[in-house]
């Protein structure tokens, strides 16, 4: 009988080591509250946009590529929200993952995108930011904190990301 | 008594180890969404033409004595 | 070990994290005119496929298919004579599309003279671990009604039951490979009321049991090769009551030119084992006894090719294809024997198909 408790309190030991382990190395998703990750990026028209410059301003970055069928039915309203509050301090960012830039660039051009396109061809940023879904959308406030991750794009989504620019903004 | 109680202690240690091992990281999709772009290309599909793949099928198993597992699927019909 | 990796395993699986989206088939419609013609048998028609979103999360289709078949086959030759027939098949199905499950509904009747198959089918797709790996299950019920021509007093009835279980995995970013199952129960009339078996060399209406069980395996895998072109194979294993094995091999090779259009080539290779009631000529009296060609030893290769030019495509909004495809397939029977010249029977069969599909 004893012989049993003391290894039932070693077995009990042994599972609340591995889970505190566990927790410790908790899944590496971008969780809300914590910093985002700073990158560099080159974008479609050449020059480099660096996410910590943006500082000040409540960023979005939408993550897309041109075979994702729910990406490029976001579109549209990401140019309209990026026309609606670009004078008010917000930052629209889109992050094409495309292996091929000429038809990522033409497809961006065909789809009206007027907000930054930046180009993350060896998926460093995507693995960086641990994207489990095509589109991936996250909210930045002004101090650099990610607030809010969508995954996936589903119709009226938009009206949920212009109802969450919105609170960052103020 | 003891056959009993030396079965106890490793079940109950490895009953533990499996809760235990839940709680550690699951094992990750290893394909991330934003690496399927190859896959997503309609020559990847394995089925291209479903109105035709149900022809090529229909002339199969009317002749074959296999049928079935194709993915296809579809009713019966008297052709033999 | 291997418990906690059986857990880990299993963790993931059920962790199928993401908003994920299975996404509502696209509306469709097809057009195909399709051709058989081999050993004697020619089999014609279109064949019409409309598909169309009706709510957020619902789809609806719609698919009609015509046979006008024109029968002089080697059995209704030397038996019988030549006869036309056509056969009409209606269908109707709906998709359900939730997060990461779609369900499907569908009903089925395939109509000639003589014959009248009606199947009801459900399936459910469900996608798991981040996507990576899609289960299906599917199931099948049919009833059919036989009859015989000429015959108001003959008229039977089959029932059919088939239980499907699909996996597709993805593998890396560039292979994915699918594993299908299926478990099929027939049972009641399963022959043919106008083909005769040969026992001691006279002719006798032939005898099938009353059930058939059967199970099949098919492995399935695709592969990018990396130059806008992609390999294909498969293997499906079969094996029933009646014991018929059969095996089926199958490889291919596709490649994109240009923008519109895409090729394929494959080939096929098919062997089966006869059915232990079959005989070519019967030399004892068994209780069943069958000369069916279908159940019989033999083996098939086919060859085939495929072309899709895409004449419009404006994405996001529709897609034109026009589509062509012809196999030829060669059949060696091992134990049937043309009576006309006793020889070990063989043909060779072309199979045709055209088509236009529009996707928007």
């Amino acid at each position: 009988m004893r012989a049993t408790l003391a290894l039932l309190t070693a077995s009990a030991r042994r599972a609340a080591a591995l889970a505190a382990l566990a927790a410790g190395t908790a899944l590496a998703a971008i969780a809300p509250s914590s910093s985002a990750p700073d990158f560099t990026l080159r974008t479609m028209g050449g020059p480099n946009v660096r996410l910590h410059e943006q500082r000040g301003q409540v960023v979005m970055i939408n993550f897309w590529a041109t075979w994702c069928g729910p990406c490029r039915q976001e579109m549209p309203h990401l140019n309209r929200l990026h026309d609606k509050y670009r004078a008010s301090g917000f930052v629209l960012l889109g992050v094409n993952v495309d292996d091929d830039v000429k038809n990522a660039a033409a497809v961006a051009t065909k789809l009206g995108v007027k907000f930054p396109v930046l180009l993350d061809t060896d998926k460093q940023v995507s693995k960086l930011y641990d994207l489990s879904t095509m589109p991936s959308t996250v909210l930045i406030d002004r101090d650099g904190k990610v607030r809010f991750v969508h995954r996936g794009y589903l119709s009226g989504y938009e009206d949920v990301y212009d109802r969450q620019i919105r609170e960052l903004l103020k | 008594m003891t056959a009993h109680r030396r079965l106890v202690a490793p079940l109950l240690a490895v009953s533990l180890l499996l809760l235990g091992g839940c709680a550690i990281k699951p094992i990750q999709p290893w394909v991330k969404p934003y690496e399927r772009e190859r896959l997503a290309d309609p020559i990847m599909k394995f089925t291209r033409n479903g109105l035709a793949e149900k022809h090529s099928e229909h002339v199969r198993d009317v002749r074959e004595g296999a049928r079935g597992a194709t993915g296809v699927q579809g009713g019966g019909c008297g052709c033999n | 070990m291997a418990a906690t990796r059986g857990c880990l395993l299993v963790g993931g699986l059920l962790a199928a994290s993401g908003a994920g989206a299975v996404d509502l088939p696209e509306d469709r419609a097809d057009a195909l005119l399709h051709v058989y013609n081999g050993g004697g048998v020619r089999a014609v028609g279109p064949a019409l496929l409309v598909r169309k979103r009706i709510a957020d999360r619902f789809s609806l289709t719609g698919t009609y298919y015509l046979d006008a078949v024109s029968n002089a086959s080697i059995d209704v030759v030397t038996t019988a004579s030549k006869y036309s027939e056509t056969r009409h098949e209606f269908g109707l199905s709906g998709d359900y599309v939730y997060r990461d499950s779609q369900i499907t509904l569908g009903a089925t009747t395939s109509r000639e003279p003589d014959y009248t198959a009606t199947a009801g089918t459900v399936n459910l797709t469900q996608e798991v671990f981040g996507g990576m790996t899609t289960v299906s299950l599917g199931f099948t019920r049919g009833v059919d009604d036989v009859g015989k021509k000429d015959s108001p007093e003959f008229s039977d009835k089959a029932k059919h039951w088939q239980y499907r279980l699909g996996v597709s995995q993805i593998l890396t970013p560039r292979w994915i490979m699918s594993a299908n199952f299926e478990a099929i129960a027939d049972s009641g009339y399963l022959g043919s009321p106008y083909r005769v078996a040969r026992v001691f060399g006279a002719a006798v209406p032939e005898r099938h049991p009353r059930t058939r069980s059967a199970r099949a395996a098919k492995l399935r895998l695709i592969g990018d090769l990396g130059s806008r072109d992609a390999v294909h194979a498969g293997y499906r294993y079969f094996r029933d009551t009646w014991e018929i094995k059969a095996h089926t091999a199958e490889v291919g090779y596709s490649r994109y030119f240009g923008d519109p259009f895409l090729a394929d080539t494959f080939l096929r290779y098919y062997t089966q084992k006869g059915a232990l009631f079959y005989s070519d000529n019967a030399q004892s009296e068994t209780l069943y006894v069958s000369r069916n060609r279908q159940l019989s030893t033999f083996s098939s290769v086919g060859l085939g090719a495929k072309l899709a030019w895409t004449a419009r495509k404006v994405p996001d909004k529709y897609e034109v294809k026009l589509n062509g495809a012809y196999e030829l397939v060669r059949f060696n029977y091992k134990d049937f024997t043309d009576i006309r010249n006793g020889k070990k029977y063989a043909f060779n069969a072309s199979v045709v198909q055209l088509s236009v599909s529009a996707t928007f």
